[in-house]
């Protein structure tokens, strides 16, 4: 049986360990490995007349500078003998992963802890527990 | 107290210098018909107000038929994933209505119902549907035509829709550029003006009459306002310090949510009094024999308030609409619509509605009072801590607008001389030093030119708009064909 499985990619140990438990089960099942990484950002936020001009240009920057410094050492890690896909999108954390998932047809969700503190997790939650309330597929979080 | 004689002989001498230039081009741009009593007709209004009602019957009402597939646009309903992380048509047009949103809702609806009766209202709110249209029309032209510099920003706007436009459409190249060129001059004056002094100048007359008026501390001390208001606006737009503007960016919405909020409160508490006041407002709309000159002095004056507070038809905003990343510059046109909208039919009737239902406007010294201090004494009827919270909104909608209006100037002085940055700092620089000028002057004259520089934005732009008229139907309306044939689809369904 040959599965997908996406990974939430943000650079920090717990990722980098999910990214290692995915290749495991990729290759256990014959599978592929689809690596995403989201950049924070929202459709409805307000800014100045500045910031807008300059968007597209740095959006092409932000979406560089996630392949290079994350997405390229994130597929080194996988090695070359699981199929791997990259992407990058901006975006609510949780609500991207997601619907790349669909959009990929992954089987299964893999996120890093992320470690927020108390508070921040009570004013914000955090993506591993928004991921579980909305994914379609089951969501695993390596520590 | 040496320095308030030196600030006031500085006016004087500014102001003599400056009258004789100021009454000049006032007398141009406001040239007036009489029309009763001591009623006049400022022909620059008919301008706004015609355009508005041109584009408003040539694209079929769209100004009415537009609005539900602008919100759908507004809500992402429209936007492919792939383009998440570019500016949205909700960025777009939160930017523009903030740089729009300010002093001419709550100071200038209460100087049009002094002067024009509360049935300056009515008139209010048709030259905002009116305005809708020239604005639809505008912000379309401003995504079509936009440039994309060599660094990757997005610069776009009248300037460029005149020259490139006018040039594609008639051939003729000069003419556009001559447009292009008039409309950046009158855009670096109308921003120094109307974008910065007078904002600057209200924004210190609030923090004065909340802190005790004549007797406040401040009153001598208004070039200090001016400087730190000088230091804010220079730490952003030459420091590039953003977090300063991205905070405003984010009061501007709180402070216009919160006025709106206190808005309903103090018409909820007076639900008694809103049948009367509405018939008070409509009957005055229409009526033929009044002081204030009846059916003809509550239009003219609800007319010009409302262009001078939604800027439509002014090109303004189409330089804040332009950055939006979009595959049809209609898109943007629609929201657009959204504009005027908001400004003047949401905004500005609240205000209007609150200063008719308080009677405030009825009190004998309320038209000694005028503008923010006449809104401020309306709503305190219920809410008495309000002015200080209307202070605080005053200066953040200034602030803003300052911000805004340094880019439209910045943006204008880069299309005059080709991008140079020098130039730009120039600008910049010039912009600052204004800030404390209008903040410690009393400044007749120089708001004189600084309005008629803002005004004087409309003739180019209108006259482009009506050149280009064919254009913007076939491109609006090709669009809105493609949407009903299902061509374009939503992507949340």
């Amino acid at each position: 049986m040959a599965i997908v499985v996406l990974v939430g990619v943000d650079g920090s140990d717990p990722s980098d360990r999910a990214i290692e438990f995915a290749r495991d089960r990729a290759r256990a099942f014959d599978g592929s490995i689809v690596l995403a990484h989201v950049i924070p950002w929202s459709p409805y936020s307000f800014n100045t007349p500045e910031e807008n001009a300059q968007r597209h240009e740095r959006r092409e920057a932000e979406l560089r500078a996630a392949k290079e410094q994350l997405l390229d050492p994130a597929c080194a890690l996988v090695g070359d003998d699981v199929p791997c896909t990259a992407v990058v999108r901006h975006g609510n954390r949780a609500e991207v992963l997601v619907s790349l998932a669909r959009e990929h047809g992954a089987d299964h969700i893999l996120v890093g802890r992320t470690g927020e503190g108390r508070l921040r997790t009570a004013l914000f939650g955090s993506v591993p527990s928004q991921l579980i309330q909305i994914a379609d597929v089951p969501v695993t979080v390596v520590p | 107290v040496s320095e308030l004689v030196l600030a006031q002989s500085i006016d004087e001498r500014i102001s003599d210098a400056m009258n004789p230039v100021s009454e000049a081009i006032e007398g141009v741009v406001f040239f007036s018909l009489p029309v009763v009593n001591d009623v006049e007709l400022p022909l620059i209004v008919l301008w706004l107000v015609a355009a508005g009602a041109f584009f408003t019957v040539y694209l079929g009402f769209l100004n009415l038929r537009g609005p539900k597939h602008a919100l759908d646009l507004v809500r992402g309903r429209y936007s492919k994933p792939d383009d998440a992380g570019e500016v949205t048509h909700f960025q777009a047009l939160a930017t523009a209505v903030s740089g729009t949103v300010g002093l001419g809702n709550i100071a200038g609806v209460a100087v049009a119902i002094t002067l024009g009766g509360p049935g300056a209202t009515v008139w209010m709110i048709i030259a905002g549907f009116l305005g809708m249209s020239s604005k639809m029309a505008e912000c379309t032209l401003g995504v079509k035509y936009r440039t994309e510099r060599p660094d990757g920003t997005v610069s776009g706007g009248p300037m460029y829709y005149l020259e490139r436009g006018i040039a594609e459409v008639t051939g003729r190249a000069r003419t556009g550029k001559v447009l292009a060129v008039l409309f950046s001059l009158s855009c670096i004056g109308g921003a120094i003006g109307a974008g910065n002094m007078f904002q600057a100048n209200q924004a210190t007359d609030q923090i004065v009459a909340v802190t005790g008026g004549v007797d406040s501390p401040i009153a001598g001390l208004r070039w200090v306002v001016g400087l730190l208001f000088a230091l804010a606006v220079g730490a952003v737009i030459l420091g590039g310090i953003k977090s300063i503007a991205r905070v405003t960016e984010k009061l501007v919405p709180l402070m216009a949510a919160i006025y709106l909020l206190a808005a309903v409160v103090v018409i909820g508490s007076n639900l008694t009094a809103v049948p009367a006041a509405f018939r008070e407002i409509i009957t005055q709309a229409f009526a033929f024999d009044s002081v204030t000159g009846g059916i003809i002095g509550a239009l003219i004056v609800g007319f010009q308030r409302a262009a001078f507070s939604n800027e439509a038809g002014i090109g303004s905003a189409a330089i804040a609409h332009s950055a939006v990343r979009t595959e049809h510059p209609s898109t943007e046109g629609h929201v657009a619509l959204l504009e005027p909208f908001i400004d003047t039919v949401v905004i500005c009737t609240m205000t209007a509605l609150i200063i008719v239902i308080s009677g405030a406007y009825l009190d004998e010294a309320a038209s000694e009072l005028g503008g923010v201090a006449l809104t401020s004494a309306a709503f305190a009827t219920v809410l008495p801590w309000f002015p200080n919270v209307l202070a605080v909104a005053v200066i953040a909608f200034a602030f803003s607008t300052m911000l805004t209006w340094a880019y439209y100037g910045m943006k204008s002085t880069g299309y005059i001389f080709n991008d140079s940055e020098t130039a730009e700092t120039v600008f910049k620089l010039v912009f600052c030093i204004f800030v404390i000028v209008g903040a410690s002057l009393s400044l007749g004259p120089v708001i004189g030119i600084s309005d008629s520089m803002l005004f004087l934005m409309a003739i180019p732009n209108v006259l482009g708009l009506y050149i280009l008229a064919r254009m913007i139907k076939r491109e609006i309306l090709g669009y809105r064909a493609k949407v009903a044939a299902g061509e374009i689809t939503r992507v949340d369904v």
